[in-house]
């Protein structure tokens, strides 16, 4: 019998203190649904990197995650100002972080290559001052 | 090495997790760059940092490190320590720097979770 979740959880952008409480949430919650360790990492490591970029970067955004028996599908949609060039975002290294951001440890310009790392498949939709999309598939 | 044997190594506190020191530990990252940990650090591995903010026990969480080493003599906030608690991670705090740590660690055979990183150098524009 197939099974499917679905989970949506904001973020809320600039509340510095709190970056990785929801991804933690994320990876107890389908721990209990008794995802594989590797599988598992690898969403919370996808989910961490975001939702520390929609705090960095964005007034206010989603995690929306949905689980079936094959797969783990990642939305995370902002209302933050957009990427203008997306290849550029991708490269390790480049980060636009400003001090508070690389106070806690990140603006290292990992973020996005980081995250494709864990993926099967990524794509990021972006527009200028409206805001960003990922799309993330991590294969069960 | 168990984590109390790093710990009188490197003449470490224990600041939470003492019902966790027979845990073996036998891969390391040090890092002051979460991202970096985020990136590569491998399940059972202890985390070696400088950074005190709670961040640095989400990371552990999320990446499953089976401790955190805190370099430099810091001792996190409260926040922190509860936190660790919270989420079963073990701290602890030398005031070895991270150099020295590191090296202490390798010397007694704790290894780098991974020795380099693979694929194409990362591009940095200036």
């Amino acid at each position: 019998m197939s099974q499917k979740y679905e989970f949506s959880f904001p973020v809320e952008g600039e509340n510095f203190d709190d970056a990785g409480k929801v991804s933690v949430e994320i990876k107890r919650l389908l721990k209990g649904l008794g995802i594989t360790s590797d599988i598992l990492r690898r969403t919370a490591i996808a989910t961490y990197e975001s939702e520390v970029n929609i705090i960095s970067y964005a007034r206010q955004g989603n995690i929306n995650i949905r689980v079936t028996d094959d797969n783990i599908l990642i939305n995370i949609q902002d209302s933050g100002p957009g990427i203008t060039d997306i290849e550029q975002a991708m490269r390790q290294g480049y980060s636009t972080a400003d001090d508070r951001i690389r106070e806690m440890g990140f603006g290292a310009g990992m973020g996005l290559f980081n995250i494709k790392n864990c993926s099967d498949s990524f794509e990021i939709l972006s527009e200028v001052n409206k805001g960003t999309l990922l799309k993330i598939l991590i294969n069960r | 090495m168990t984590l109390s044997e790093i710990a009188y190594l490197l003449d470490a506190k224990v600041l939470t997790g003492e019902r966790y020191l027979d845990t073996e530990v036998k891969t390391a990252f040090s890092a002051d760059l979460m991202s970096d940990v985020l990136a590569f650090a491998k399940p059972g591995s202890i985390m070696i940092t400088g950074l005190t903010n709670p961040q640095i026990v989400r990371i552990a969480s999320i990446v499953d490190n089976s401790a955190i080493l805190i370099v430099r003599g810091k001792i996190p906030p409260d926040e922190t320590i509860a936190l660790a608690e919270e989420l079963d991670i073990p701290i602890l705090s030398t005031k070895y720097i991270l150099f020295e740590t590191s090296g202490r660690l390798y010397a007694n055979g704790v290894v780098g979770c991974i020795k380099k990183i693979e694929g194409p150098e990362s591009v940095v524009p200036l």
